[in-house]
């Protein structure tokens, strides 16, 4: 009991804090691929429409896990090569001795790439999910297609999504344990090193799966409080 | 006001319109009846082109709208569609639903958009409504909000697909009041509907559709006194 004590104020303060950080900056970013992606899923281009869906499969289709690994490993190594075979063939002149990214930025590459892709199948659900006769009435009232989303869809089909990406934030916070494999010190990895110090690991990984717990738990509190909120009213 | 000619309508294999012809004048009020499933829903949706015609020419105000150099937006202004499930935007206020458009599309301000918006609500008998959201209003009045949303876009000619189909019956007469006072004020209006007492008391011309075809037209004296179509006959006999 000493030891969970004593080692809480770490594990709430910089673990769960980080792990709150990562998740929020990771969803926002993702928010914004998402409705990019979920958008062009739904355009008439075709070329947009190719490179969300390769975009959205990719993402949805390989693990979180794989992707930091390319993220974190796989890219620094790859302009690693690209800059030794530049210098080898071309004679230019290196440009760093390492490529490697800060895990933090690494963190927000992969979670938010990750998130974008669920987000953009949320957005693109929410969009479908307006009736038809919505996009009718405000085109023959001379709308643009732009216009008609912007005004009339896009608003409706925002608070249909809220619950789901309400639910897409509380995933990826537990996801972001997988952080740990690439020593990014959110809420597990610092769980690891206290147990590497104390031995202690049942104490700590229950109080670590704990505090994950209390806080899906008042996330998925609050998702339910704004789906009833915005049951009615659309 | 209206021309259509030799219109085809196609969906796949289907053929929903086959050689349509017929001419709306200005202020004319034009009824269109005919059994479900015969075409008369295509038929309104391609003279504001949200069905894409197959074939034909369809001439509104003297624009082609099948033209492809036609800016369809533009022409959309003019013809307003009111629908059977009203279809007002459920996220915005009676007042903002009829606003929206002014603003966005006309580009008007928001207080000359909110000032016509409250003549028009005004002229529907629901200016007390102003600030309320559609689903706390009866069918009846959503219609007759969506039937201002429409008129605040100035239009030349208005479109009706069985405005009353969806209400229930003590909510009829309230929409089709509404209608009469535009005929009555010249509008030029198309009206797919199944009240015949409306199609006989406000139309000037009755239009039959059977089957895609456009079967029988005339006056409503005509059409419902002395139908010249055996198909006719058969469905004004099983509907009067
Ligand atoms: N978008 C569509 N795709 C395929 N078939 C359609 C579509 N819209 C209408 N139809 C078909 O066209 C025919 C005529 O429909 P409609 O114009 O709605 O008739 P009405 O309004 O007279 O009842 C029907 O057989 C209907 O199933
Ligand atoms: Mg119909």
């Amino acid at each position: 009991m000493d030891v969970v004590i004593e080692n809480l104020p770490v594990l709430i303060f910089q673990g769960a804090k980080i792990t709150l950080q990562i998740t929020i900056i990771s969803v926002a970013i993702g928010c914004l691929l998402g409705l990019i992606g979920g958008l062009s899923r739904l355009s008439r281009r075709k070329v947009l429409r190719f490179l969300a869906t390769a975009y959205v499969d990719f993402f949805r289709g390989t693990p979180l896990l794989v992707q930091i690994f390319i993220v974190y490993f796989g890219i620094p190594k790859l302009l690693m090569d690209l800059q030794s075979f530049m210098v080898d063939s071309y004679g230019m002149t290196p440009v760093a001795d390492s490529f490697a990214l800060p895990r933090f930025l690494a963190a927000v590459i992969a979670c938010s790439l990750n998130s974008g892709a669920y987000v953009a199948e949320i957005f693109r659900a929410g969009v479908q999910s307006i009736e038809r006769g919505q996009m009718e009435a405000a085109r023959s009232l001379g709308m643009t297609h732009g216009q008609a989303m912007r005004y009339v869809i896009l608003p409706q089909a925002f608070k249909r999504v809220i619950p789901p990406l309400g639910n897409e934030f509380i995933a990826m916070l537990k996801d972001t344990s997988l952080l740990s494999v690439i020593g990014f010190a959110e809420l597990t990895r610092n769980g690891q090193l206290i147990i590497a110090r104390t031995y202690e690991s049942f104490a700590i990984w229950l109080t670590v799966g704990f505090i994950y717990l209390i806080m899906t738990f008042t996330l998925s509190r609050i998702v339910d409080y704004l789906e009833r909120r915005y049951k009615t009213g659309d | 006001m209206i021309e259509v000619k030799n219109l085809y309508k196609n969906f796949g294999k289907l053929e929903v319109l086959k050689d349509i012809n017929c001419r709306v004048a200005l202020q004319e009020v034009v009824c269109v009846i005919g059994p479900s499933g015969s075409g008369k829903s295509t038929f309104l949706r391609c003279l504001n082109l949200l069905e894409e015609p197959t074939a034909g020419d369809i001439y509104i105000d003297g624009i082609n709208l099948t033209d492809k150099n036609t800016n369809i937006n533009a022409v959309r202004q003019d013809v307003g569609m009111v629908f059977q499930r009203f279809n007002l935007f459920p996220h915005k206020t009676a007042l903002d639903n009829v606003c929206l458009a002014p603003m966005k599309v006309k580009k008007l301000s928001r207080d000359e958009a909110e000032k016509i918006a409250r003549e028009l609500l005004d002229k529907v008998g629901l200016s007390d409504k102003a600030d309320v959201y559609p689903e706390q209003l009866s069918g009846g009045q959503q219609q007759r909000v969506a039937i201002a949303r429409v008129l605040a876009m100035r239009p030349k000619v208005m479109l009706f697909d069985e405005p009353t189909s969806a209400l229930d019956p003590e909510m009829v007469g309230e929409v089709l009041a509404v209608m009469k006072d535009l005929a009555r004020e010249g509008m030029t209006m198309v009206v797919v509907t199944h009240e015949m007492g409306f199609a006989r008391e406000v139309g000037d011309r009755v239009i039959f559709m059977d089957e895609g075809r456009l079967v029988e037209e005339g006056t409503p004296e005509q059409v419902f006194g002395n139908p010249q179509n055996e198909r006719t006959r058969t469905f004004l006999g099983k509907i009067l």
